[in-house]
């Protein structure tokens, strides 16, 4: 999915006479950033999704991008009228990891960054272990934003927790106050920081990274802006997500592009949440691995030594 | 208080006490300036590896993802605690007109203005976005506990650096008037330039009772809650170790134990250094220790409450927690706290002779490491284990161990504490003059003659 929509864009890349043709597909509109270079006739272009093309210059003119301070605004206040919701199909992941992939390189993350962990769970002795994608549960109580001093992590709207990084001050009270593990911090300079120094801040995407200031699952509210789906989603070659729009009573799969009822298919199949007795109310939802048609590869991690 | 004296004998006596008391002003020798160098030294090393954080980012530390509050922050909860004994005894002792305390009052104020001053610091130092403390004020909510925490603590801090000039001022003027003449005349103006031209008539000595009893009553709810909005950084967390109620005055009752510790110990270097035996008493360390013993049992209650009622259950993630707190990784340094930080001094402390001064101070070293070590295991072994379990991290995510650069800049913050403590106690008088001359029978009229 990932290849094809990348191809469509170099494709599109080609043909455009102006920058205008490259930015006016609307995707590119919010993220599309230049890098200046050391050549003189060329210049590499950053696509949202993280990756560096290369055009001639005499192709450029400036973007219609809304500044950072639009952007902040209008990240605050979300999609109108959206209420995003996440099903995760526990019997279908067979840690492919490819969400994980997706991930870290459209949130320019470290290999050891996790906005979305592929976790091993057994949740007793004798049950059968089991894979399971745990992104931020964009929680309708949401324990992090309430402790966040400078209001730099907030609930939107559309029901996105989303982060400010220009306004974060590095406290960590949220990764601390998150019983989910949601949150990463930039310990060092982030991933390539060099590579995106001097581009503009694209809140919801939350890159450029920065250091001493906190990251975490999204959603990828810049694509849903755009009318895509998640990168994680997307990125699943096993149909394990559903994503879409509660208000809509609607979920879509990632892999099989097949739409169907929310509230049916969470009822159909004994959905449930994370830990529902701390009331945190997640909009990601996991259906039950029941019926897996794959083993469990390895050993269990045990992590509590 | 003695009966009034004659004004012969009290003239002779305050010369006395005035010279005593000034002592630790006047005295400048080789030890004095080896014990600056040593904590601007070590202080120093602590800010250049704070230069080398802000430099690298926090990633020098032990710190990580998953235990991403580590010795920065029980740093952080010691030095708050240790400022509580301000608020007890200049507080809350002198309202309750206990009278043995007077003397220790200024002690108290020194401790609890150099903890709540690096209390500030050490936080500030534990951000990522240093640069951007401003926006606390700028964009501050009021519904998160740190908001609540930045505002007592900077009201403690100016209540009690308020507790200890107030009481200072006639101090100063009695130096100003009366002072030896090796006192370093540069001392002497900065002393003229504080006493606010204070004459000593009646009327000022009621504005300045006056002003410290609205003071001390001040104190008492934001000294309670500045140990309870810390320990609130926690309990209003879902983590197992941390999500408990009694959290409050868990932290207010062991804050005592480590203040008074604390006060112990400096009562017992300004005896020695300054010979000032007749002044901090073996009746002073005899009551100390009396003190210390009751707030170790408030304490030691405490302790068994919050270890003993989830330890009962054993909830899946508390039990992981307090096992690994008895049996564990951690139970070293948590048996240690336990036994060296309360359970032995409380029983030691029983008898007459650990509450003289020598044995009273050593018990005092032991409690206060305790207390330190103790605010370490409130806050790491919890983070150790989140609910879910922590997978495709390096190894070194999974256990947290302070590195140099911590332990450096954790260094600086005694060193500049102790160096905060040492400017106060050469710059000003470590007991009250005035008061402890009153009490003595002196009357008010002879503490305003000039010096002949």
């Amino acid at each position: 999915m990932e290849n094809k929509s990348r191809r469509n864009f170099v494709k599109k890349l080609g043909v455009s006479v102006g920058a205008a043709g490259l930015v006016g597909g609307s995707s590119l509109l919010s993220s599309c950033t230049q890098v200046e270079t050391a050549s003189g006739d060329t210049i590499k272009l950053l696509t949202s999704s993280g990756e560096l093309v290369e055009v001639n210059k005499a192709q450029l003119k400036p973007a219609d991008m809304p500044n950072l301070t639009e952007q902040q605004k209008r990240g605050r206040k979300g999609l109108p009228g959206r209420k995003f919701v996440m099903v995760i199909d526990l019997s279908k992941c067979r840690n492919a990891r490819e969400c994980m992939k997706g991930c870290q390189k459209h949130h320019q993350l470290r290999p050891e960054q996790h906005h979305i962990n592929v976790l091993q769970m057994q949740d007793a002795e004798d049950t059968a272990p089991y894979y399971m994608p745990k992104p931020c549960q964009h929680c309708d109580n949401p324990p992090c934003t309430k402790v966040c001093p400078v209001n730099a992590t907030f609930k939107r709207e559309d029901g996105i927790v989303l982060i400010d990084n220009e306004r974060c001050i590095g406290c960590r009270f949220c990764i601390a106050a998150c019983p989910y593990s949601a949150r990463v911090f930039n310990w060092f300079e982030p991933r390539d920081a060099e590579k995106y120094e001097g581009v503009t801040y694209n809140i919801e995407a939350n890159v450029p990274q920065k250091k001493g200031t906190i990251s975490k699952c999204l959603f990828s509210a810049d694509r849903l802006r755009d009318g895509k789906l998640p990168t994680c989603v997307s990125s699943c070659p096993n149909g394990v997500y559903w994503f879409g729009d509660q208000n809509e009573d609607a979920v879509t799969n990632g892999t099989t592009h097949e739409t169907v009822s929310f509230s049916k298919l969470v009822r159909d199949n004994a959905a449930y949440t994370l830990m529902p007795e701390l009331g945190t109310k997640p909009r990601v939802y996991y259906l039950p691995p029941k019926d897996r048609a794959f083993p469990f590869q390895g050993e269990i991690e045990d992590h509590h030594s | 208080m003695e009966k009034t004296k004659s004004p012969e004998e009290s003239r002779k006596l305050l010369d006395k006490i005035t010279f005593d008391l000034t002592r630790s002003i006047v005295k400048r020798d080789e030890l004095t300036r080896f014990w600056y160098f040593i904590l601007i030294m070590f202080a120093g090393v602590g800010l250049w590896g704070w230069g080398i954080q802000i430099r690298d980012g926090l990633g020098v530390t032990g710190m990580r993802d998953y235990v991403s509050w580590g010795m920065y922050i029980a740093n952080f909860v010691f030095f708050v605690a240790i400022s509580l004994i301000g608020f007890l005894i200049s507080s809350a002792l002198h309202l309750l007109k206990i009278k043995w305390s007077h003397p220790i009052s200024r002690v108290a104020e020194q401790v609890a203005i150099a903890g709540v001053a690096l209390a500030g610091i050490i936080i500030i130092n534990d951000m990522g976005r240093p640069d951007r403390f401003l926006n606390v004020f700028l964009h501050g909510r009021f519904a998160s506990p740190i908001i609540w925490d930045v505002t007592v603590v900077t009201t403690y801090l100016t209540i009690s650096v308020l507790l200890y000039y107030l009481p200072l001022i006639p101090d100063l003027a009695l130096i100003r008037d009366r002072g030896g003449d090796d006192i370093p005349t540069w001392k002497m103006k900065v002393y003229k330039i504080m006493a606010l031209g204070w004459k000593g008539n009646a009327e000022q000595y009621k504005l300045v009772y006056h002003a410290m009893r609205i003071l001390m009553i001040l104190i008492i709810p934001v000294g309670l809650s500045i140990h309870t909005v810390t320990s609130w950084l926690f309990a209003a967390t879902l983590r197992s170790g941390w999500d408990t109620t009694i959290f409050g005055p868990y932290f207010v009752a062991g804050a005592f134990v480590a203040g008074a510790a604390a006060v112990v110990i400096l009562m017992y270097a300004y005896r020695v250094r300054y010979r000032l035996g007749e002044y901090f008493e073996d009746l002073h360390f005899d009551y100390m220790g009396k003190l210390l013993v009751f707030v170790c049992l408030v304490y030691l209650y405490f302790n068994i409450n919050e270890f003993w009622v989830p330890a009962y259950k054993m909830k899946t993630a508390e039990g992981i927690h307090l096992r690994n707190l008895f049996v564990g990784s951690f139970a070293p340094m948590f048996w240690w706290t336990q036994m060296t930080g309360l359970i032995l001094p409380i029983f030691l402390m029983l008898f007459r002779f650990f509450r003289k001064p020598l044995p009273l101070t050593i018990i005092s070293v032991f409690v206060l490491i305790a207390s330190w070590l103790k605010r370490y295991i409130i806050v790491i072994p919890t983070m150790e284990h989140p609910f879910l379990p922590v997978q495709n991290v390096p190894d070194y995510f999974k256990h947290y161990s302070p590195t140099s650069i911590e332990i450096m800049i954790t260094l600086f913050s005694f060193m500049a504490a102790l160096l905060i403590i040492t400017v106060l106690a050469k710059m000003f008088p470590v007991i009250t003059i005035w008061e402890y001359a009153e009490e003595k029978g002196i009357d008010k009229k002879i503490l305003a003659e000039p010096k002949k």
